[in-house]
């Protein structure tokens, strides 16, 4: 068995990088163009690593499922984007913002890599200028910022609401200049269905061809996955609808490992259910709780409107709970505590909802500040719900959003295949149990951007440039299993949707694997994963052909692996007998309800390793920290 | 709490694929006013799956108006007869019970349908290769800093920038134009300093990519700006042929 | 000149020659309309007009080349668009929702330029045609041009036609006008909405002053 080496470079934390950097292997440039390599996802991350690694003259190949490599999901991040420049003064540093990180992740990330992260973030910030993506200014024209979870620092950049938009499309602008010059050939509409290994290196995908049906081989020197997270296996999420886990949990199965696949994050700040044929949630930016006050009734079920609840009757919790973090309190904190005065009784009208209220913001500031900080916001949420915030407070409810889980990767973002690199929220590195706020974007460009380029040359520079071609049998074999599941999902022929069963898995993992985890309710989580499985595989229905566009087949595969991706998560938070970041396991917390975390038995990386059909071995990678003293997190 | 349930006749159109003849077809349905029109037509794919029939195809991803993949024409409206929103924020409140509702792919000769709702805007891509950003390499950037930008300058940048290349500038336009679309992501760097050394170039490319591709001309009916969906201005358009008249004139080679 | 050949294809140069010519044109009917008005004061001031243009034939001639040009080239561009534009399109929408999100003005330019075409083809054949080359009742010869107007006029189905063709004229400018000043890149959103208000006012001011004339002649004006 392999042991799990995360090549940390040696040398005091702030040193590594540089260091790094200097010690690794160079590809000369004219051997640059000899390497093809395949870059899955076009995403912050995937977008920015094939376009700077077409910018150094490898041949990249860039796949989207999308019809466009811009419609990624990074597009829908709206807040904002930290980086450690102190431009406010504030006292910011790299130091500091690795230690929030490594704080907000509850001791469970890799320092070396969130220092790197800190590092570069600066870097990242005058990368996306320099592209043209129009950060709000002050008057005297230079960057302005705001606050966010977790800090007590301004270190978040921001274009409006749609910060995510306008680092996507800067970075697939990058994209757009390198398939103009020809480095990089950009595959839209396919979706990877596995990924190729050969002499045990990844050397390929098979994809199919969402438009046309057919499966098809794609050879190179290396893969990257930059394929995002895993949020929809609660069916209900942030994420969009398409967002899936096929390409890391194919890569899986093939022998990648998968890190901490428990930890979720549930956002605090998502627009609450109101039916049965909910789609998806709408996440409020979590920006909203710079000005936002959170507030539910003292009393429970109260059924009385928002406005009629005197002020002494209202109970600020976050405030009360955590003074001196108050409504910035991060993620998990603030998701845990709305689900405890809801499980009282005391959410809005007794249901499950809080509200964020902005009335003390706009007597303060005038209603056109705040319309200029989040105008965008307030339209969004009067859309969907037809209510005006400018003159009741909002109502929010959690909602699965991110994944700090994903495959397990070293410092390289190499995964224990060589040659499978794993980029942004598809990896598992940088963000420990729980992810700060204006975190995905700064790591996902950071990997992009600033990893991969060096890290992708060290590894080529020890590989031959000779190109497996796809008639090689282990590319025949993989693409005919692609092709007979496919049949196989054809030729159920059931009585039920695909949309019906994903829905059933998504309660349960909702109900046992969300906000709240125990023991009784995982184990029976598995058993009840196992029957949707099983009636799955009898009786889906899913109508039309294979080799046409077919919607609901593309459905059908993605929900085939969110039922062994959903076991899979159920089984490491029951190994995980601790509570950490966004993992609650109820039996560990202290009698305030604060999370109880066991640094002496969990301080490490659970990798998976997929060993057959409802089995995996688990791996340890030990989590040191020399630099940040692990101690309960605070934010009182 | 609960809303009473609506009771609509949808008439979508249905295409096989791009080759085939389309028609419309009838459905009604029950929805709750508090859904959204797309969740609308996965409901109605859900029964129809359950028929075995093969479920209306349309395309829609993040569902909060940010990604721009879904579009449907809605009782002759691009994302429908409210201003502003894409069609994944319309929600079924904004429609009568008993209504009648036809639903329409975007139609362009440079949009083709691919399947029912489903249509190919990688034109609008292919549009952006060709010129669509600033020529920099990874790394090697001055600080964010350097240059100061003035905010109402920046401000105008991101008004151009919020396009979520949708394409219902496209699909409204009576002349099919994607003037607007181009117009935006060309303001964007012509204002911005960042965008100043390719500010030429860069628009005479995108332009002739654009007509390459089967769009139609402008004729400044301006009803793209009523129906884009992030408010994208008309101005841009002017801004576009101003820098475009300015290329012709400015330009060193002879024959381009 | 490639190159500008080229320009001129381009959507954006098809754009610019509508402007160009067109813009001639709004200049070209303000200069006719003030002319014309002397129809109000009487066969001499008609009449004196007239002459005063004939002893500057020459450059009247050149001018009339010139005009002659803008007007082959509005037409023929304008046609060549609206051919090019349905064509883009493709398949048509069942349901069209133009109504809301364009004014008529703008939706109509080509049937409104194609009866205006009819009507200049019309307003050709009688005053420009009597008064340059062929004058059956020798009005013109002999300077009696204000006559040939009040002949005209005095038909009442020819005055009608007149009348309704301005209207469509009005609705051709009122788009017509500020869609240049769009196309030159003059679109600033501080200026822009007055830009829209004169165009609007000179659309008006030129369909009514021209549909007087006939109006005039035809309620018994002159004689």
């Amino acid at each position: 068995m392999a042991k799990l080496d995360s090549k940390i470079p040696a040398g005091n934390i702030s040193e590594k990088w540089t260091n790094h950097k200097f010690n690794m292997k160079l590809v000369n440039p004219s051997n640059k163009r000899k390497f093809d390599i395949i870059v899955v996802g076009t995403g912050l991350a995937g977008a920015s690593a094939a376009a700077s690694l077409g910018e150094l003259g490898y041949n990249v190949k860039a796949f989207t499922f999308h019809d466009s490599a811009r419609r990624a999901h990074s597009i829908a991040a709206q807040g904002g984007i930290n980086a450690s420049k102190n431009y406010q003064n504030d006292g910011d540093s790299d130091f500091r913002l690795f230690y929030d990180t490594v704080k907000g992740g509850d001791f469970r990330a890799r320092e070396a890599n969130v220092h790197r992260l800190a590092e570069v973030s600066g870097n990242i910030i005058d990368q996306c200028v320099a592209q043209g993506v129009p950060f709000a200014r002050d008057y005297g024209g230079l960057l302005d910022n705001r606050s966010f979870g977790g800090a007590q620092v301004s270190r978040t950049f921001y274009a409006r609401g749609q910060t995510g938009q306008q680092l996507l499309l800067g970075a697939v602008s990058a994209l757009n200049r390198q398939v103009d010059k020809g480095s990089v050939k950009l595959y839209l509409r396919r979706e990877m269905l596995d990924v190729v290994i050969i002499d045990g290196a990844a050397k390929g995908i098979v994809v199919r061809n969402l438009l046309t049906g057919e499966i098809e081989k794609y050879s190179a020197h290396a893969v990257v996955l930059a394929t995002g997270g895993y949020s929809n296996v609660f069916f209900l999420s942030t994420n969009a609808m398409n967002c899936n886990a096929t390409a890391i949990w194919r890569a899986h199965k093939r022998g990648a490992y998968f890190a901490n696949p428990c930890f979720t994050q549930i956002h605090p700040t998502c627009l609450p259910l109101h039916g049965e044929s909910q789609s998806k949630l709408t996440l409020m930016s979590e920006s909203l709780r710079n000005d936002g006050r959170v507030w539910v009734s003292k009393k429970k079920a109260d059924m009385r409107n928002p406005a009629d609840i005197p002020e002494d009757e209202r109970d600020y919790y976050l405030e009360r709970k955590y003074p001196s973090f108050g409504n910035l309190a991060p993620r998990d904190i603030s998701s845990r505590a709305a689900k405890e005065v809801c499980d009282e009784g005391r959410g809005v009208k007794g249901g499950d909802a809080v509200y964020l209220d902005f009335k003390d913001a706009i007597n303060r500031l005038g209603q056109k500040v705040i319309e200029e900080r989040y105008g965008n916001l307030f339209e969004i949420y009067e859309t969907i719900t037809g209510e005006n915030p400018y003159k009741s407070p909002m109502m929010i409810y959690p909602a699965p959003h991110y994944t700090m889980g994903g495959l397990w990767v070293d410092y390289n973002l190499m995964s224990n295949v060589p040659g499978l690199f794993v980029l942004g929220e598809a990896n598992f590195s940088d963000h420990g149990a729980n992810r700060l706020g204006a975190s995905a974007l700064m790591q996902g460009l950071a990997d992009g951007y600033f990893v991969i380029p060096y890290t992708m040359g060290n590894y080529l520079a020890g590989d031959k440039p000779t190109l497996v071609k796809t008639d090689h049998p282990e590319f025949e074999k993989v693409a005919k299993e692609v092709k007979d599941l496919t049949n196989k999902l054809l030729s159920i022929k059931g009585k039920r949707t695909v949309d019906d069963l994903h829905k059933q898995l998504g309660r349960i993992m909702w109900d046992n694997v969300g906000m709240g985890r125990n023991e009784a309710g995982l184990k029976k989580t598995i058993e009840q994963i196992r029957q949707v499985k099983e009636e799955f595989w009898k009786n889906v229905t899913i109508p039309g052909s294979g080799d046409d566009v077919n919607q609901t087949l593309e459905r059908a595969g993605r929900l085939v692996d969110y039922f062994e991706l959903g076991e899979l998560m159920a089984l490491d938070a029951l190994d995980r007998k601790e509570s950490c970041g966004g993992h609650f396991r109820e039996e560990y917390q202290f009698e305030d309800g604060e999370a109880k975390r066991d640094d002496e038995n969990y301080s490490y990386v659970a990798a998976w390793e997929f060993a057959g059909e409802n089995k995996w071995n688990l791996h340890k990678e030990e989590l040191k920290y020399e630099y940040v003293k692990q101690a309960i997190r605070s934010y009182k | 709490m609960k809303a009473k349930k609506l009771n609509l006749t949808l008439n979508i159109w249905r295409q096989k694929n791009s080759k085939s003849v389309g028609s419309f077809a009838e459905y009604k349905v029950q929805v709750s006013p508090d859904a959204s029109f797309l969740e609308m037509l996965d409901e109605l794919n859900n029964t129809l799956e359950l028929k075995g029939e093969e479920a209306v195809h349309f395309e829609s991803d993040c569902r909060e108006g940010i990604c721009g993949t879904c579009g449907l024409v809605i009782n002759g409206h691009a994302h429908g007869p409210l201003p502003k929103i894409a069609t994944c924020q319309l929600h079924m409140r904004n429609f009568k019970d008993g209504e009648t509702i036809w639903v329409e792919p975007f139609r362009a000769k440079a949009f083709p349908v691919i399947k029912d709702l489903m249509v190919d805007r990688s034109g609008f891509d292919k549009i952006l290769q060709a010129g669509g950003y600033v020529s920099i390499n990874t790394g090697g950037v001055p600080d964010g800093n350097t240059i100061p930008i003035q905010k109402e300058v920046s401000s105008l940048a991101m008004d151009a920038a919020a396009c979520i290349g949708c394409g219902a500038c496209v699909a409204s336009c009576k002349n099919a134009s994607a003037m607007l679309f181009v117009s935006a992501k060309v303001s964007q760097y012509a204002l911005l300093p960042q965008g100043q050394p390719e500010r030429y170039r860069r628009v005479e490319r995108m332009v002739k990519v654009m007509d390459d591709l089967g769009f139609g001309s402008c004729t400044n009916t301006y009803a793209c700006e009523a129906e884009c969906p992030k408010g994208i201005s008309v101005t841009n358009i002017a801004r576009m042929n101003r820098d475009f008249m300015m290329a012709k004139i400015k330009s060193k080679e002879v024959e381009v | 000149m490639g190159w500008f050949l080229k320009f001129l294809n381009s959507s954006i140069g098809k754009k610019f020659m509508m402007a160009v010519t067109g813009s001639f044109l709004l200049i070209f009917l303000i200069i006719h309309l003030v002319g014309n008005i002397t129809l109000f004061f009487g066969a001499g001031a008609f009449n004196t007009y007239v002459s005063a243009l004939d002893t500057i034939k020459p450059l009247i001639r050149v001018i009339e080349v010139v005009l002659l040009g803008a007007f082959v080239l509005h037409i023929f561009n304008g046609l060549r668009l609206w051919m090019e534009n349905k064509k883009a399109r493709g398949i048509t929408y069942k349901v069209n929702g133009s109504k809301e999100n364009s004014t008529i003005f703008s939706r109509t330019m080509a049937i409104t330029g194609s009866i205006i075409l009819i009507f200049l083809v019309s307003h050709l054949a009688t005053f420009f045609w009597r008064f340059n080359v062929h004058d059956p009742m020798g009005l013109a010869t002999h300077h009696q041009y204000y006559d040939v107007v009040v002949y005209f006029f005095n038909i009442w189905w020819y005055s009608i036609l007149y009348v309704v063709a301005m209207i469509f004229l009005g609705y051709h400018l009122n788009h017509g006008f500020q869609s240049a000043f769009q196309t030159f890149g003059w679109n600033h959103n501080r200026y822009f909405p007055t830009i829209k208000i004169i165009g609007t006012i000179y659309a008006i001011i030129m369909a009514l002053g021209f549909a007087s004339m006939p109006i005039y002649f035809l309620l018994g004006g002159g004689n």
